[in-house]
């Protein structure tokens, strides 16, 4: 029983639909609401983020327009995302096969192995990489720096493209992949035609996680950086604290939030399924 | 399920194990008191050279500094000495402001800063591990008109080898808003005793090196305990200070340390008391908050800044230019008056905005400096020069820190 | 019939043909870079930093003592202050994941199983895109508007109450916060892949909306909902950012890691306290195995 609106049958009474409905709501003004804050205090003429506000003026979206620093930290951040995305979804995808596909002796510390940079706090990962590098790298020449950064940044990102092409590779199972080459196509080719296809939306999902966790990463990045390489969350941190760019941070921060809605709608579109990626 | 079992007795074993056990007592190895040419501030400094001669400025400068010292522009338009010395030496000024002592000192081990403006606990510490190395002061020719008072003291210098360029030196002020806590008050007892006229809206300097402002006030409060020196604490004075700040906290609101967050605080009307430095009153008067500063009876404790040399710099002309010119008369004189405290060169009293504004920071004041402990690191050889008793060093001070913020 | 094609195979398919007949070398291949990069890079920094928890640092220099030593880990356990922050901040990152959980579960619920499929969409990018927004962005928000003269406080005056001003409590609201979406969206994704036919059947049973909640989705996207909490406990146990903007006076263990791996310069003491989150977290990983979580991330 029960009509169907949109080809769904309704499972639940209406009170619970209702209710469930009023929740979703509330959960997201709740998320929304700081951030319409932040909109509106780069806005406000006082530059200690006083509320109300005392009046209104688009001289820090201005001086936002003209300050170098924030381009040059958004620059630098967009490269180390890429850098740690890149990687990401390499080491991601391999280890996912490896689980995916074969059966074999440790499988299950592999799985934890790859939650591990990301299960345990920021802080002791990047303690343990800034004195890694002070310790052991310095002496052979690494040195603090966009490099060590992406590092620091592509030892959590694996997690996500692993997550999600695994989901994926466990929905879609090996008898395609058996099927071709059981046709005759070798190793590559069925890479190329069967397997990658079926990933490829599960790929753009952990790609486009792994590059907003990495560009707003702040805790790890800090370790890794040293003094010569300032992301975005390390100028917004410096900057936060000085009483004249403090606007400006907030412009940076709507400013940002306005485009992420673009390649957050468009990885939805092009995931077939709905769900928002795994994390 | 036997994993698991296996680890949680493992890990039990281990806390038992380390639970238990003797003592094993730090030993402070910081003193070379035994050893050859020891000085009296307890250890022994590396042998380092000062550099012999300046080279051609390799274009670029990195700087510790505290918040305020080395002004852009970036700040307030109108407050920028450091265009000026990019433009004449073309040595490019990249600035990290640390809001401790302790930040600074860390940056300096990761060897990638020139030049850094240390306070009296940093500089001594800086100079034992070897991170700073001497300075010649030939090579900066503003040194000739430092005030003779703040040449070779025992936090600029060792054995009667100068390792840094004074820039200036100052007393922490008593910060209250003047609506709420009235009559002003002019002693900290405001946040001591009396503190809980205002729990919850109490603030202080979020440093282990606080410790000594509770000492201060308990020289004047308790003189049966016989501090001499804010920084040479026995026992029984360490635990006396200890207790009154662990009263204190229960009233604080939020520790700062970045100067930002203290102007806010007082601006929203979070904090109402506190200790403060003058530019940060200043700062917020100019933001329409109504706050003022006293500098309390009992005295209290300060800085006295040195311009120090990193060893391992790769840019020390560029280094040496800039101590040179953050200690030229109009320099000093606009940090100084900026900053809020008292300039180094004698020459800037004569260039400062306001005419009496040397007077009012008493830059030639020895006797009110006197009052003023200016931030020293504390070791365990006493710094009141008692030889009977061992005092707290450091590293208890910053444990003792950690327990007292609970 | 079609002649015997009698070219040699090109490289890449003799590679292919290596490849295929040896499946250990594929899983070697496969296994190589990523097990590089985090065995010897991730597990062995950590591995040099707790070895460092048993050295000391000589207190006036700095420099490290390389000599082993139960010492720092003698004080962590003895130290009553390490006790108090390190269940504090069990504490907190408990209350943190609670929250999140029951806050989280109706809204992924009405987004999987009573939102149209467009509205899915819609409702995914806008939990989505708040995680762009910069974390150190929104816990100041927060702070401005915890502030004495904050929004919270403007709009609980009428009421003649006040908002909770800098502490425990502004922390927890902000850690659930920050970490809402990282709750949401597995829970969504387990919930996504719950049959409707369980739903119909448990309503075809006579169960009311309630109680086929309770006995039939919730057991079953349990899994998930560990999954999330594994991000939001782990997120708030090693946080010391948020607690420094909105904490007020607190310290939570982060804070004492940070504190002393920085300005104290005690490394030593940082990683023998870096220690105790990894050895909660580690534990807590082999305890959820079972629960199937890690299956659900």
């Amino acid at each position: 029983m029960g009509n169907e609106s949109e080809g769904r049958p309704v499972i639940l009474s209406r009170g619970a639909r209702t209710a469930l409905a009023a929740v979703m709501a509330l959960g997201l003004a709740f998320v929304y609401v700081p951030l319409l804050v932040v909109l509106i205090s780069s806005f406000n003429t006082d530059r200690t983020f006083g509320w109300p506000p005392s009046g209104f003026t688009v001289d820090w979206w201005q001086r936002a327009w003209h300050n170098e620093g924030a381009r040059e930290a958004l620059l630098t951040s967009v490269k180390a995302g890429l850098g740690a995305t890149a990687i990401a979804l390499v080491l991601g995808s391999m280890a996912a096969f490896a689980v995916a596909r074969y059966q074999f002796f440790g499988r299950e510390v592999v799985s934890i192995l790859v939650v591990l940079p990301i299960a345990l706090p920021g802080i002791v990962t990047g303690i343990a990489l800034s004195n890694a590098i002070t310790t052991s790298l310095e002496p052979l020449g690494v040195e603090f720096g966009l490099f060590t950064v992406i590092v620091g940044h592509a030892t959590f990102c694996v997690v996500l493209v692993f997550n999600n092409v695994l989901a994926r590779l466990r929905r879609t199972g090996g008898s395609l992949e058996e099927a071709s080459m059981d046709l005759g196509a070798g190793v590559f080719t069925t890479f190329r035609h069967v397997t990658f296809p079926a990933v490829r939306s599960a790929l753009v999902a952990g790609a486009l996680l792994a590059f907003a966790l990495s560009f707003d990463e702040i805790i790890v990045t800090t370790f890794t950086a040293g003094a010569s390489v300032q992301t975005l969350p390390l100028w917004i941190f410096s900057n936060l604290a000085r009483p004249n760019q403090a606007p400006i941070v907030n412009v940076v921060a709507a400013v940002l939030i306005l485009l992420s809605v673009v390649p957050v709608w468009l990885s939805q579109r092009i995931s077939s399924d709905t769900a928002g990626g795994r994390l | 399920m036997t994993r698991t079992k296996l680890l949680a007795i493992t890990a039990a074993a281990l806390i038992a194990l380390t639970a238990c056990g003797d003592d094993g007592g730090d030993d402070a190895s910081a003193d070379g008191g035994d050893t050859g040419t020891s000085t009296d501030q307890g250890f022994t400094p590396p042998d380092l050279k000062a550099l012999d001669k300046l080279g051609e400025p390799e274009g670029e400068v990195n700087i510790v500094a505290w918040a305020g010292y080395v002004e852009d522009g970036s700040t307030d338009p109108a407050v920028d000495w450091v265009t000026p010395f990019e433009e004449e030496t073309g040595c490019q000024v990249n600035v990290k402001t640390a809001p401790t002592s302790d930040d600074m000192v860390n940056l300096m081990k990761t060897g990638q800063y020139d030049v850094v403006s240390a306070s009296g606990d940093a500089s001594l510490r800086l100079i034992a591990s070897g991170d700073v190395e001497p300075v010649n002061t030939d090579l900066v020719p503003n040194y000739a008109d430092v005030f003779e008072a703040l040449k070779m003291k025992p936090w600029n210098s060792v054995d009667g080898v100068a390792y840094g360029i004074p820039h200036g030196r100052g007393a922490n002020l008593l910060m209250y808003n003047t609506e709420v806590v009235s009559p002003a008050p002019d002693s900290w007892s405001a946040v001591f005793d009396d503190a809980s006229a205002n729990s919850g809206k109490v603030t202080a300097y979020d440093s282990p090196i606080y410790i000594a402002d509770a000492a201060v006030y308990l020289m004047a409060t308790q003189p049966d305990l016989g501090i001499e020196n804010p920084y040479a604490l026995d026992d029984e004075q360490f635990q006396a200070a200890v207790d009154l700040l662990k009263e204190q906290n229960a009233h604080i609101g939020e520790y700062w340390s970045d100067y930002t967050k203290e102007i806010q605080a007082f601006k929203n009307g979070d904090s109402v008391v506190g200790t403060t430095w003058q530019i940060i009153v200043n700062l917020a008067q100019a933001d329409k908050a109504k706050v003022d500063a006293v500098l309390p009876k009992e005295g209290a404790t300060g800085w006295s800044d040195t311009w120090m040399v990193a060893t391992k710099s790769e840019h020390k002309t560029c280094a040496y230019k800039w101590m040179d010119h953050i200690i030229s008369p109009t320099a000093n004189a606009q940090v100084a008056e900026w900053f809020g405290e008292a300039p180094s060169n004698s020459k800037s009293c004569a260039e400062t905005a306001d005419a009496k504004h040397c007077e009012t920071f008493h830059a030639d004041d020895e006797a009110y400096f006197d009052q003023v402990w200016y931030w020293t690191t504390p070791i365990s050889q006493c710094l009141d020069g008692r030889t009977d008793v061992q005092c707290k060093d450091y590293g208890d001070w910053t444990t003792a820190w950690q327990e007292i913020k609970g | 019939m079609s002649q015997r094609d009698t070219r040699q195979p090109s490289p890449a398919r003799r590679l292919s043909g290596v490849l295929h007949r040896h499946p250990v070398l594929r899983l070697t291949l496969l296994l190589a870079a990523p097990m590089l990069v985090l065995v010897v890079i991730y597990l062995g920094a950590l591995a040099v930093l707790l070895v460092s928890a048993f050295w000391t640092t000589d207190d006036f220099t700095g420099e490290i003592v390389h000599e082993a030593t139960f010492d720092n880990f003698r004080s962590i356990v003895t130290t009553e202050v390490y006790r108090t922050v390190t269940l504090r901040s069990i504490g907190v990152a408990a209350v943190v994941t609670l929250i999140c959980a029951v806050v989280a579960f109706p809204m992924a619920l009405f987004m999987a199983k009573v939102a149209s499929p467009r509205s899915r969409r819609v409702l995914v990018v806008l939990l989505l895109t708040p995680l762009w927004a910069s974390y150190l962005v929104k816990a100041y928000a927060w702070r401005a508007m915890l502030a004495g003269e904050g929004v919270v406080n403007w709009a609980l005056a009428p009421f003649g109450l006040a908002g909770p001003g800098f502490g425990l409590t502004a922390t927890v609201i902000v850690l659930t916060y920050l970490w809402l979406p990282f709750m949401v969206l597995p829970v969504y994704a387990g919930l996504e892949r719950l049959p409707d036919t369980m739903l119909e059947a448990s309503s075809d049973l006579g169960a009311k909306a309630g109680r086929t909640i309770r006995s039939v989705v919730v057991p079953l996207a349990f899994p998930a909902v560990v999954a999330g909490a594994i991000f939001t406990f782990s997120l708030s146990l090693g946080d010391y950012i948020a607690v420094q903007i909105v904490g007020g006076k607190s310290q939570l263990i982060g804070n004492l890691i940070q504190g002393n791996a920085g300005a104290a310069n005690n490394l030593p003491l940082a990683a023998a306290l870096a220690a105790v989150p990894i050895l909660i977290m580690v534990v807590f990983l082999l305890g959820v195995r079972r629960t199937g979580a890690l299956d659900n991330l």
